[in-house]
């Protein structure tokens, strides 16, 4: 289990998050919502250990990680995947997710097409520069990419951020899939609550750095009243 | 009363009234030292001219220029060029008038090509520039004199100026005291120029592009023309600089030139805290008188004398390298944070023992803030963050 | 016509030489964002190096071997030791460093090895092959100094296009952060960046002493063309900085030999305004408008 306890963290005079506390199940997707400036990305980079906390503290398993560099994440099993502009443009396809699988060690050639059998177009343009991938397909790739590590939890920033609604459909119902087949564990960052909703099992609302809702997601969709106040639905 | 105490605290009048005083010290010690010191004053002063037209260029705009050393050659050379013999035609005023226009213009092409170009690239473009001139005097050897270069004939000094020092102190103008006292007047002047403009309009956009050069082009600012601008005012101080080097050292010749005294001029101004005109001076002198030093250690301590040269330019670039690391605000910034902070100590201390005795709050006590310096001239940690990209 | 083939053959091996050196400053810039200024000194103490090595009795090839060891910790210490610690902080610093490490070597240099024009020996024969009774200005030491440096760049290639070790670099010198959340240990890529930088700088400063004098200033113009090179090839791109190099070589070998050697910087600075003028990102590049 993936807890946050009490974690304030700030950006010099700006407090981004404040006090806040909840926790990511095994085998469940968390999803943490709210609007542009709540502080989920701070959120997700703190975790990741992009981002140092000011006070409060991150622990995978009741083992405290925030202290821990960034680098250090991928060798726990966690695997954080950045918006689709984290895609290394100056590399190819197939280099991205060689790197993702060097994360845990040696990459053996087999092992690029657990990938490959996920997101088929990216087998078609192993070859191309990741640069001239669209913004689904680089989405794609960076999930892709994150999955290369065999990672145990998988913390995703906004993947539906600038793509169709058909092919953020796609991506969620990929996410489902993995946590039903494969246990995985997922902590999604997101500000389109109608589609995070309707594949979480939690949800977690931040508004101004706060926690102000953390039920199960199907409540928290059924709640007018905090829907209309934090998620604008 | 009131106009009077207005016009003490304009900026203009500060300056001219620490110029003034500037000259009255600058001419008191020129008296009072040896021949030899006077050459080195003298030298000293032309180093500084330069590291103040850079620490504006480098300091306010943002822009690093590893060639002025060639700019100032710019001025040497044609300094020479228009002192051909005793009985030259040219007044003295005239030529360096000349020199300064000619490094400006040079300044000008230069800038155009810079106002383009940020950070590494602009350094590689200026490094090229200082390496590549120096080459123009050897290449074009009955002009400019080859590896020889051509030999400077200063003028004599004035009727006046004689007259002027015996009555002051009983003794004789020496030609070295005259050639001295121009390259300290130029430098008063120059940097009574510089400061005044840097605290204009003019020195005001300089910052603004150093510190955004988006954010100043939305605020109806010509970014480009900003870095020509600032870097025509550099390129005539270097000019100046170099006119007045051709006087002291009596020689425009490639040696003088070589890539070392660019990265003096570099080294000068950030020892002494980039962006300060204060700062540069203090560079220049430790530039100055730092060799003599620091070669006679290496000397007691058994080196050869080619040796024991080269341990000045050691630690200097040593203490550039701790400066940059440790206190980007040089070494006059450290000075004047350690002054401020005592001072702010002090005040509170005073401030303290006087709220014991009154429990009434004093709502005219002036807030910290206020006791560090409130103009802006000195701003290093943000030209040091600020740099443009 | 014999005069132009052999002008052509020696700007290709200077050629060569440049290139090595714009690829030890495109591998810093790429990977740190710096221009390091301070790789002239820096081969300039390797080469010194080598001739104590050598003097003290040792083989070229011994001096060689520990010049290049002596470039690849060199560089590691500049990175470790200094340059680490203005990372992010304003790219004026990163340069102003580079130029105080500049002073710094070449004056210790000078105190060390002393300040005079030493010989460096040459393990091949410095004088022109002969090809059908005509000599030729290609040298044996010019062979040798193109294959040296086609050698080392096969080596460069092989390590970032074949290696684990050479992606993880690449990924930390395009996307540090993105790189560090991939369990790439960054810090550590740069490291080995600035080393190897180091390496092919030393290679570079070996290659021109040979057969001739050293002194502490010799690579200072060096750095300069080395900077051209660059730039003429995008900075960015390592094969840009090795045909950017040739290209230089040649054209500077044309200019000193019909125009004069004194202008040979000049011309530098002129091809270098131009290319920054006309096109900002290197003569291969596909984008006109990039920011320099």
């Amino acid at each position: 289990m993936l807890a946050v306890d009490s974690l304030t963290v700030s950006h010099g005079p700006v407090t981004a998050l404040r006090e806040v506390s909840f926790s990511a199940a095994r085998g469940a997707i968390t999803a943490v919502l709210g609007a542009n400036g709540a502080g989920k990305t701070t959120l997700l980079r703190t975790v990741s250990g992009l981002h140092r906390a000011g006070a409060g503290s991150i622990t995978l398993d009741g083992r405290p990680i925030d202290r821990l560099p960034a680098e250090s994440m991928v060798a726990l099993g966690l695997a954080h995947v950045p918006e689709g502009r984290g895609v290394i443009t100056e590399l190819s396809v197939e280099e991205n997710l060689r790197l993702g699988g060097l994360g845990r060690g040696r990459v053996r050639p087999g092992d690029l097409d657990l990938a490959y059998d996920l997101f088929g177009v990216l087998a078609e343009r192993r070859n191309q520069l990741a640069g001239t991938l669209s913004g689904g397909e680089r989405q794609m790739l960076v999930i892709g990419r994150a999955l290369m590590a065999r990672p145990e939890i998988l913390l995703l920033d906004e993947p539906s951020l600038g793509l169709a609604p058909r092919v953020v459909a796609q991506i969620f119902a990929l996410l489902r899939r993995l946590v039903v087949d494969q246990g995985l564990s997922v902590l999604l960052v997101e500000q389109n609550a109608i589609s995070a909703l309707s594949v979480a099992d939690r949800g977690v609302v931040l508004h101004l750095g706060r926690v102000v809702a953390d039920e199960e997601a199907s409540r928290l969709a059924a709640d007018d009243q905090l829907r209309h106040a934090y998620l604008g639905f | 009363m009131e106009r009077i105490s207005r016009l003490v605290g304009s900026t203009l009048a500060r300056h001219l009234l620490v110029a003034a005083l500037g000259m009255v010290v600058v001419v008191m010690a020129l008296t009072a030292v040896s021949d030899f010191r006077r050459f080195q004053l003298a030298e000293m002063a032309c180093l500084a001219i330069a590291a103040g037209g850079l620490t504006v260029l480098t300091g306010l705009n943002g822009q690093l220029s590893l060639g002025h050393g060639a700019l100032m050659a710019v001025g040497t050379y044609t300094t020479a060029l228009l002192l051909p013999d005793r009985d030259a035609s040219t007044p003295l005023v005239l030529v360096v008038l000349i020199s300064v226009c000619t490094a400006t213009l040079v300044g000008a092409l230069v800038g155009v090509a810079a106002a383009r170009l940020h950070g590494p690239y602009l350094a590689g473009a200026t490094l090229a520039l200082a390496v590549a001139v120096p080459g123009l005097a050897l290449h074009f050897r009955e002009t400019l004199g080859g590896e020889q270069g051509i030999p400077v004939v200063a003028p004599p000094p004035p009727g006046w100026a004689e007259d002027a020092t015996y009555f002051l102190t009983a003794s004789d103008l020496t030609p070295r005291g005259w050639i001295a006292f121009l390259a300290w007047s130029t430098l008063i002047l120059s940097f009574l120029l510089l400061a005044n403009l840097s605290h204009s309009r003019v020195g005001r956009r300089w910052r603004a592009v150093r510190d955004d050069p988006v954010a100043a082009e939305l605020a109806g600012i010509v970014v480009g023309r900003s870095r020509v601008s600032a870097f025509m005012v550099s390129a005539a101080a270097a000019g100046a600089a170099g006119s007045m080097l051709a006087l002291v050292v009596r020689l425009a010749a490639p040696g003088s030139f070589t890539l070392a005294l660019s990265l003096t001029l570099i080294a000068a101004v950030v020892l002494g805290g980039l962006g300060s005109l204060t700062g540069a001076l203090l560079g220049a002198a430790l530039l100055t008188f730092l060799p003599q030093f620091v070669t006679q250690i290496g000397r007691d301590a058994g080196l050869d004398d080619v040796r024991a040269a080269e341990l000045a330019p050691l630690v200097y670039g040593l203490v550039m390298v701790l400066v940059i690391l440790l206190a980007p605000g040089g070494l006059f910034g450290v000075i004047r944070g350690a002054l401020t902070r005592r001072r702010a100590r002090r005040a509170l201390a005073a401030r303290s023992v006087e709220a014991s005795t009154s429990t009434r709050p004093d709502p005219d006590s002036p807030p910290d803030e206020q006791l560090t310096d409130p103009s802006g001239d000195h701003r290093t940690a943000t030209t040091t963050e600020g740099a443009p990209r | 016509m014999q005069q132009f083939i052999n002008t052509a053959l020696g700007g290709l091996t200077t050629g060569m030489v440049y290139a090595a050196f714009a690829l030890a400053l495109v591998l810093i810039w790429r990977s740190t964002r710096v221009v390091n200024f301070a790789q002239a000194p820096m081969a300039m103490v390797t080469t010194f190096v080598a001739l104590a090595v050598i003097d003290a009795g040792f083989s070229y090839w011994i001096g060689f071997a520990v010049a290049l060891a002596a470039g690849l910790v060199l560089g590691a210490i500049m990175e470790r030791g200094v340059m680490r610690h203005v990372q992010g902080k304003g790219e004026i610093n990163a340069v102003i460093l580079t130029l105080g490490l500049f002073i710094v070597l070449h004056a210790a240099a000078a105190v060390v090895f002393g300040n005079d024009f030493r010989s460096f020996p040459a393990p091949f024969g410095v004088r022109g092959i002969e090809v059908g009774g005509r000599t030729v200005a290609l040298t044996g030491f010019g062979i040798f100094t193109i294959i040296a440096v086609l050698v080392v760049m096969g080596l460069l290639v092989a390590l970032f296009r074949f290696t684990d070790l050479g992606l993880r670099m690449r990924a930390a010198a395009f996307n540090p952060e993105v790189a560090r959340l991939l369990g790439v240990r960054v810090p550590r890529m740069m490291t080995l960046g600035w080393a190897l930088a180091s390496l092919v700088g030393s290679l570079a400063g070996l290659l021109i002493a040979g057969g001739s004098l050293i002194h502490p200033s010799y690579m200072d113009s060096v750095v300069v063309l080395g900077f051209v090179a660059a730039v003429l090839g995008g900075l960015d791109s390592p094969l840009g900085a090795v045909v950017g190099g040739l290209l230089l070589g040649v054209t500077l070998a044309f200019v000193s030999g019909y125009l004069g050697s004194q202008l040979v910087a000049l011309a530098a600075l002129l091809i270098l305004m131009i290319v920054l003028m006309v096109r900002p990102g290197g003569i291969f590049s596909t984008t006109a408008a990039r920011r320099v």
